[in-house]
């Protein structure tokens, strides 16, 4: 079994995805070949990250959620992460990721921050 | 007092050791009481060694070597990842953040970044065609006290 699950609901305004476990190299590609298939989809407009249970990510992560966040923003969308653990928040800090995607501390605040800015 | 100890493993150049890679190592040092974020510094810095040799020391193959030494002596922690890969070209150029020799891969480009910030040494051993060698080190900052 793989180290990583996906989790995909489509809400209102935005695709959430959960992602579970260890998001390392390994696992990356087929978390990238998912999440790239569901943001290509024609109606997903907004993406929600939510990271609570994710026990682990190193550099491989960031270059997935980058590349999602090139992705859904060519569609004209945004991207917002939830729930990021302090050791998650530091790779982001060190790459100067948090500085182009916005940071919610959960689902509920992500979503209605997608609210305020429609 | 000194006190030593040290573990080697050695395994193949294939994705899913990478896990084990750092599940072992943090194992180990974990004798040495480190805190949950030494711990998560640790795992992370290994993956992106481990990583590092694979991608681009193995260029993928699954049939290259890596071998992981790990010291412990005192408060601090000595680790060594070592392939017998491609090796690094521009050395300089890789250690840049940001930088990726694979963009078409989505890699970040934060590897040795990551790897300089969460270790308080980091020294690269690299040759063309011979193989790269990252020995890095780390004090345990509750075993410090008890050190000096």
């Amino acid at each position: 079994m793989l180290s990583l699950q996906i989790e995909f609901e489509q809400g209102r305004r935005a695709l959430i995805v959960r992602l579970r476990g260890e998001l390392d190299h390994h696992t990356a590609d087929i978390v990238k070949a998912r999440m790239e298939e569901a943001i290509a989809k024609e109606d997903i407009r907004h993406l929600i990250l939510s990271l609570k249970d994710l026990s682990f990510m190193d550099s491989s992560g960031l270059g997935v959620i980058l590349g999602r966040y090139k992705q859904i923003t060519s569609k004209g969308g945004k991207m917002v992460v939830c729930d990021v653990s302090p050791a998650v928040h530091r790779l982001f800090e060190l790459s100067g990721l948090f500085k182009i995607v916005s940071i919610q501390d959960n689902e509920r605040s992500a979503i209605s921050s997608l609210e305020v800015a429609l | 007092m000194s006190d030593k100890n040290f573990m080697t493993l050695q395994f193949a150049s294939r994705s899913e050791n990478e896990a084990f890679a750092r599940v072992a190592v943090a194992a180990f040092v974990s004798q040495l009481d480190p805190t949950m974020n030494e711990l998560t510094d640790i795992k992370t810095v290994v993956s992106e060694a481990v990583t590092n040799s694979i991608i681009h020391g193995y260029n993928n193959r699954f049939d290259g070597v890596i071998t992981i030494s790990t010291q412990i002596e005192d408060d601090i922690i000595h680790i060594t990842v070592e392939d017998n890969g491609q090796g690094i070209e521009d050395l300089e150029q890789a250690k840049q953040p940001l930088y990726t020799s694979k963009p078409e891969l989505e890699r970040s480009g934060m590897g040795f970044t990551i790897m300089e910030n969460f270790m308080d040494e980091v020294e690269v051993v690299t040759a063309v065609g011979i193989g790269t060698k990252i020995k890095m080190l780390k004090r345990i900052e509750s075993k410090k006290a008890l050190y000096n």
